[in-house]
């Protein structure tokens, strides 16, 4: 079988990682950053963890080729969904057409 | 084709193992085929979860005072508490898929108990904020007979009270109604998914105590682990997102 079994330390650092992203994320929270910035650092620790449970957790970095297509397609897909919504949505302003 | 109607016949190796459907060529072939279909049916659940996130995306850059006011309502602890809750739920979950792979199952099952628990804890969690946004008549529209949405708004000079909306310049209670439509169907639909995700832990325990699942066949625990994590994960983004992030309007 060629099956990659991980490791259990790997998944106690995941874990770990995952309960310090959520103390920072907390206490960032508390902090206040100029302009934006609040909600960019958040997401920024969001994604961080994501991104391990998606790799570690849920085995993609082990997986093969198929399953990371399908994943990057999920991204794909919703960053077209994202784009095209708000290129509409936040560039009315500019011809004065209002809401 | 002589060669996978062979196949069947032999009783070596992953061939015969008793979970083998006849469409497969052998186990892991099978198990394979099952991890990318449930990749699959994640993908729908990410653009359906997708979705939602636009609409919040769209009415908090729209109405941002409101949504900083109402975000401000949230019990950051509880939200804090749920996700570690959640974080732990998804080690022990992982840990079961684990102790699947290597042939153990009585830490298999105490770390599928662990997760239904954890589970379960984070939806005690969930309905005690439901109640209390209840109580503070929060409920958007008239989903609740006899209780539709209507807030108390703090006033200018009022003792500080937690049970009354505290509204920031230029937010109006109607845009933080908007708000609770988008935190009750985010955080609804992330427990409804809860619900199942601890019915389907449920089937996985009694399969696992009647010793269904061993090295060469665990799909069922991966599989459900997939959807566990994801759940997980969309929790990772509504808890910054609907809970924290309001509290930064006022300095900019």
């Amino acid at each position: 079988m060629s099956e990659h079994i991980v490791p259990v330390r790997v998944y106690v650092t995941i874990f770990l990682v995952l309960l310090v992203g959520t103390l920072l994320t907390v206490m960032a929270a508390f902090y206040d950053f100029p302009g934006r910035l609040n909600t960019i650092v958040a997401m920024t620790i969001a994604t961080t963890k994501a991104t391990f449970v998606v790799l570690y957790f849920m085995h993609v970095r082990y997986s093969i080729r198929l399953v990371w297509v399908i994943v990057a397609s999920a991204l794909f897909w919703m960053a077209i969904m994202f784009a095209l919504t708000f290129s509409d949505y936040w560039t009315r302003d500019w011809m004065r057409v209002g809401y | 084709m002589a060669d996978v109607m062979n196949s069947h016949a032999t009783t070596s190796g992953t061939h015969g193992h008793r979970a083998l459907q006849h469409h497969f060529e052998n186990m892991e072939q099978q198990r394979e085929a099952g991890t990318l279909g449930m990749w699959v049916f994640l993908v729908t659940e990410i653009m359906f979860f997708g979705g939602m996130f636009l609409a919040y995306t769209l009415y908090r850059s729209k109405y941002p005072a409101a949504f900083a006011s109402a975000s401000n309502h949230l019990d950051i602890t509880l939200g804090a508490l749920n996700t570690g809750v959640l974080i732990l739920s998804s080690f022990t979950m992982a840990m079961a898929v684990y102790f699947t792979q290597v042939g153990k199952r009585r830490p298999q099952i105490f770390c599928l108990i662990a997760t239904l628990i954890l589970g379960l804890t984070f939806l005690g969690v969930k309905a005690k904020e439901y109640h209390d946004k209840y109580e503070d008549r929060l409920i958007p529209g008239y989903l609740i007979p006899g209780a539709p949405f209507g807030p108390a708004v703090q006033k200018e000079g009022e003792p500080p009270d937690h049970h009354k909306l505290h509204l920031l310049p230029g937010a109006t209670v109607e845009q933080v109604q908007m708000f609770y439509w988008i935190y009750f169907a985010m955080t609804g639909m992330h427990a409804l998914h809860m619900i199942i995700g601890a019915g389907l832990l449920t089937f996985l325990l009694i399969f696992s105590i009647k010793g269904r699942f061993d090295p060469e066949y665990h799909s069922p625990v991966e599989v459900i682990g997939l959807y566990w994590h994801f759940v997980d994960i969309v929790w990772i983004f509504l808890f910054p997102l609907l809970y924290l992030l309001g509290r930064h309007f006022e300095h900019g």
